[in-house]
């Protein structure tokens, strides 16, 4: 049972508030993309033992979808930000690093 | 005899006796006991019989790790299996039945087992029962079935209230011995909001029984000055009788609340199941006595020696006349102690280790008490209750043997610290080979959300024994935890207790220490499930080298007491058959609930009418009143058909159809989904959401629109109203109007999220009423307003204003084939309009019709449904809806998935109709077969019916299929074979089979 905190309204919300909205940071591939840029985009998914970037929606609260950081492996947070953006501020990776050295998620480190 | 005595028992009062039944037999105990000690005071020795061999069983503990004392309890709607009767409460009325026999308890037909146990080994049921394969169903099955399973199941419905509680604390506290207690005094002045538990009704712990002096003051004294203390504090919650159930991810705790367990009465909730997050969790569960591996010591009469003197303190009760003791430590010695004290003989104190105990050893010498060093167990004599036993040399069995009389004996292997709640959620441990004992490891406690640990072990359950330490450690983890948890620390110290020299435990596994394999074969170590330890050296030759693949082959551990007496001595036997040490094997998964939980507090108050949110139409209440039958359609309730007195609901169908078709019916169509999005990029949005192209549609104007997800497929359907330049109205299915409106926002908020569109659910906002028929525009004439006509409202337009006295939009649509117009009113004014359109309808016979007319007549006409005609893997262009794909549009969700190659593959199952030759009713969900086999030796098949009704309409049974090249086949026959074995010949013909050119539906 994970807590998040909602970084829309500020709410720390239990999983029975959220719905799991599966990997962040997708980049959408439309009509004239190829086929292996349309199956990576559609299938396949980064699987990782440690940090990963999640798309979470406060369902049951705002309505809100946010992108979670986390650890897959311990469930340590390490941060909640907007789901607007194409990849995870700063401040978050910084964390990221100071407590996973060397931790690498597709193109981010 | 096991009885009571006429001294100790500091939990009953004798002055008030309680009458229970034991198999329909009338008992008296007091109140205070526990089912388990009333039981052992009556001499109730047997008490039920094993899971395999149906070999009797007794009482071996006195708290929840209790394997054998399973009851049936309670009776009809109380009635409850499995529960254990260490942990029952006694109360006026209480009615318990032993499990697992037949015909009767003394005299078990089952027990024919026992005498076949050598043919039972280990993995049996896999070996034995694979071949001859139909032998499976008649004659392996029907046996296993009757012979497994220990409680009956519940024959009638639970009448008992439960609920859910929902808390949050700073710090829980589980267990309320004397580590917990002194944890929550610790804690008490730190600022911090503390829950703390204790799963007995009485708090203390092994205090009680154990330690009759804390620095001089009386161990119940002790544990009562700290209650009333802590009872002072406003931040500290108490509460007895409650299980700390299982540790879950970021400090999320079950507590499980038993509220009237130990009443006669049924009032108020029975269990309550607090769903508490917690920042700092502390774990004072202490450690449960492990049995001794030795040959018989299933027989009743052998019990942990811990259990046999809380029976004597606690509850007056002697086990027996002559009880024996064997250890491998020093504790038991206080069992020797105090049944001693009490009068109870004590012929021999059996201690393995060949150099004996320390003080405590010391002082039962002193009493005169008999004891043999060195020397074990190498036989039980007795069956349904222990009559002697011999002696031998714990390394040599043939070695000094000697019978010694008597009728009970105490063990204890030593102790296991309760580790369950710590582990739950990652806490991993190590293990002490001095104590034998695995204890949680510090550098290793369970993380939080932030990484940092969040349970904290404290006293016994963290692998301390003696009283100093306990209490040592005990402050330690608090203050740990405290700080965690953002509280302020004090300096008090605790006073240091002097405990007796205690001399170190030795690890003895297997008593006598060179047992035969005879021996090995009737040495017990999971008692419910009858697995002993010849059965684990069996799985472990056999290969099952990893512990949780032996737990699977020989069952050990996996009764309902989990394991908790058996798990290490088990372990120990399979490690030493591998030849490995104890931590390189490791323990198995320790998984949540700690015991078992009902499964009514599971449920909570979500029973019956509360199950789940019921949603209702405005009209709903007109609905019932007429006697509707209704359907559940999602969350909402729907008439399914308005049955009359004495009509079938089959009649009642074809009789609002027909009245439908030839003059008028009414339909409350309010639950459908009512999307309106709005925004300068409005248009924009909804050519990417729908297939079809709704930027261009005229304000007035309506459409039907499709929506695919991003792989393809149809999701939803439903007809769009451009309402001004910037706002379009959707209506999405019955079923689909949240799950739609979801699907809307996550791509505006995570994909086009600087778009400027807006989308509201207005779902609920409007009762929309459908008047279909011929006369549809009769009866909306006679109420006024509105020009209706077919100039001023052709087919697929809106228009909205004054509707009588009401305020309407009319949208002239038709998913019947009829004349049709769905009027939305505020849902304010939807009865009261429905009411007038019931009456001003007399005159034409007006007829509400249920969503099975609608389902009928939108299929007689080859509309699809969603659900019926979709199941996930339908595209549009697989139901002829080409002309709803847009070629125009560059891009739509699911545009690029169609131009798949599977998605584009001339061979899909197509959408077609299909009439049976005999005029009769297809099957829904039938596969038409087609020549061949595929690769898995099945009939291959070419296409299945999605939606098959009877047509009142056509008087015969119309279907819609998905048809291998359907559409190029109209003509061909096909067959349907049904479950029976006939086959079904039908033809394939157009979808549609009533009014194809939409005469009807333009006048
Ligand atoms: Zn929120």
């Amino acid at each position: 049972m994970l807590i998040f905190t909602c970084p829309y309204c500020g709410i720390e919300a239990d999983e029975t508030e959220l719905t799991p909205g599966g990997e962040a940071h997708l980049k959408r591939f439309g009509p004239g993309s190829s086929d292996e840029e349309f199956e990576g985009y559609l299938f396949n998914r980064e699987n990782p033992k440690g940090v990963h970037f999640e798309r979470w929606r406060h369902v049951y609260g705002c309505g809100k979808w946010f992108h979670a950081a986390r650890c897959t492996l311990t469930l340590e947070v390490f941060g909640t930000y907007s789901a607007q953006t194409f990849e995870p501020p700063e401040e978050i990776k910084e964390r990221i690093r100071a407590k996973r050295p060397g931790w690498k998620w597709r193109n981010f480190s | 005899m096991s009885k009571r005595l006429g001294v100790g028992g500091q939990f009953i009062d004798r002055s008030k006796p309680i009458k229970f039944q034991f198999n329909g037999r009338r008992f008296s105990g007091f109140k205070g006991d526990t089912l388990a000690s009333a039981l052992l005071a009556n001499d109730q020795v047997l008490i039920g019989r094993s899971f395999k061999y149906h070999r009797p069983r007794g009482i071996v503990s006195s708290g929840s790790e209790e394997p054998n004392a399973l009851m049936n309890l309670g009776e009809n709607e109380t009635f409850e299996p499995n529960q254990r009767a260490t942990t029952t409460e006694l109360f006026e009325g209480l009615t318990a039945f032993s499990q697992n026999h037949w015909p009767s308890l003394n005299f078990d037909i089952g027990v024919i087992n026992n005498y076949l146990s050598r043919f039972l080994p280990a993995g049996f049921y896999y070996k034995m029962f694979i071949h001859p394969r139909p032998f499976w169903k008649y004659i392996y099955e029907p046996f296993i079935r009757q012979s497994a399973g220990l409680g009956k199941a519940p024959s009638v419905k639970d009448t008992s209230d439960y609920e859910h509680f929902y808390a949050f604390y700073d710090l829980v506290i589980i267990g309320g011995g004397i580590s917990g207690l002194n944890a929550a005094l610790t804690a008490a002045e730190s600022g911090l909001k503390i829950l703390i538990m204790e799963q007995n009704s009485e708090w203390g712990g092994r205090c009680l029984v154990d330690f009759p002096f804390i620095n001089e003051e009386p161990g119940l004294k002790y544990i009562s000055r700290i209650l009333s203390e802590l009872r002072k504090y406003k931040n500290v919650t108490m509460r007895s009788r409650m299980m700390g159930a299982g540790v879950y991810d970021h400090g999320y705790l079950l507590g499980y609340e038993r509220l009237n367990d130990h009443l006669s009465t049924n009032e108020g909730p029975r269990h309550r199941l607090w769903r508490i997050r917690a920042k700092q969790i502390i774990t004072a569960t202490g450690a449960i006595e492990r049995p001794l591996s030795f040959p018989g010591n299933d027989i009743p009469g052998i019990m942990l020696a811990s259990a046999v003197r809380d029976y004597a303190t606690n509850f007056g009760v002697a086990v027996g006349d002559k009880v024996a003791i064997f250890t491998n430590n020093d504790d038991a010695y206080r069992t020797a102690i105090t049944l001693h004290e009490i009068g109870v003989t004590v012929p021999v104190i059996i201690d393995a280790r060949s150099s004996g105990g320390g003080e405590l050893a010391h002082h039962a010498k002193e009493l005169g008490i008999r004891v043999e060093n060195g020397k074990a167990i190498s036989k039980v004599f007795g069956q349904k209750r222990v009559k002697a036993v011999t002696i031998c040399d714990y390394e040599k069995s043939d070695a000094n043997k000697e019978k010694i009389e008597c009728d009970s004996i105490a063990m204890s292997g030593g102790w296991s610290p309760v580790v369950h709640l710590f582990s739950h959620c990652g806490g991993k441990l190590k293990w002490d080979e001095d104590l034998a004992m695995f204890r949680p490891d510090k550098a290793a406690k369970p993380t939080s959300s932030d990484g940092l640990p969040f349970v904290t072990a404290v006293g016994s359950a963290n692998g301390f024994l003696l009283m100093n330490e306990v209490l040592i450690d005990t402050l330690d983890g608090s203050r740990t935890a405290i700080r965690a948890a953002g509280g302020k620390i004090n300096n008090k110290k605790t006073k240091e207790f002097l405990d007796k020299n205690e001399k170190a435990p030795e690890a003895i596994w297997i008593s006598p220490k060179d047992a035969n394999i005879k021996k090995r074969s009737k040495t017990w170590l999971d008692f419910q499930n009858d697995v002993k330890v010849s059965d684990v050296e069996l799985a472990a030759r056999e290969g099952f080298e990893s512990v949780e693949h032996a737990k699977r082959y020989t069952t050990l551990g996996m009764a309902t007491d989990q394991g908790k007496l058996s798990n290490i001595n088990g372990l120990a036997i399979l490690s030493s058959t591998l030849g490995k040490e104890i931590p390189r094997v490791g323990t198995t998964t320790f998984r949540p609930p700690y015991t078992p939980i009902s499964l009514g507090s599971i449920g909570g108050s979500a029973r019956n009418e509360l199950f789940q949110p019921i949603r209702k139409t405005p009209i709903h209440e007109w609905h019932e009143k007429k006697g509707a039958y209704m359907e559940p359609v999602g969350q909402w309730r729907r008439p399914f058909c308005y049955p009359k007195e004495g009509e079938t609901h089959q009649k009642a169908v074809e009789r609002e159809i027909n009245q439908t078709r030839s003059s008028l019916g009414l339909l409350d169509a309010s639950t459908l989904g009512k999307l309106l999005v709005t925004g300068p990029d409005a248009g924009k949005f909804l050519d990417m959401l729908y297939t079809n192209m709704m930027s261009t549609l005229k304000v007035g104007k309506c459409r039907y629109g499709l929506m695919c997800s991003e792989n393809g497929f149809l999701i939803d359907d439903g007809v769009v109203a451009r309402i001004d330049e910037q706002t379009w109205l959707c209506h999405t299915t019955s079923g689909g109007a949240d799950r739609i409106h979801s699907h809307m926002e996550e791509w505006l908020q995570t994909e086009w999220w600087d778009w400027k569109v807006y989308v509201a659910n207005l779902t609920e906002q409007f009762a929309q009423i459908g008047v279909v028929g011929p006369n549809a525009r009769k009866l909306l004439e006679k109420i006024g307003g509105l020009d209706v006509s077919k100039d001023a409202l052709g087919f697929m337009e809106w228009k909205e204003g004054k509707l009588g006295k009401y305020d309407a939009r009319i949208f002239r649509i038709s998913f019947s084939g009829e004349l049709s117009f769905e009027v939305a009113v505020p849902a304010g004014q939807g009865m009261a309009f429905w009411k007038e359109l019931i009456e001003l309808g007399e005159e034409f016979g007006v007829m509400p019709y249920g969503t099975e007319a609608l389902h009928v007549m939108r299929a007689e006409k080859g509309f699809i449904m969603i659900g019926d005609e979709t199941d996930g893997t339908v595209i549009p262009q697989d139901l002829n809806l080409t002309w709803a794909i847009s070629k125009k549009k560059e891009d739509f969700l699911g545009k690029r998935a169609q131009e798949r190659a599977h998605m584009v593959d001339p061979n899909r199952w197509k959408l077609v109709g299909l009439e049976t030759l005999d005029g009769s009713v297809l099957p829904d969900g039938a596969y038409s077969t087609a020549q061949g086999f595929n690769s898995n030796g099945q009939r291959s098949t070419q296409g299945r019916i999605t939606s098959s009704y009877y047509s009142p309409t056509l008087k015969r049974g119309i279907a819609m299929g998905l048809i291998l090249n359907g559409p190029s086949r109209e003509g061909e026959i096909i067959e349907f074979p049904k479950i029976d074995g006939t086959i079904i010949p039908a033809k394939i013909t157009s979808p549609v089979f009533y009014d194809p050119d939409g005469e009807k539906q333009n006048v």
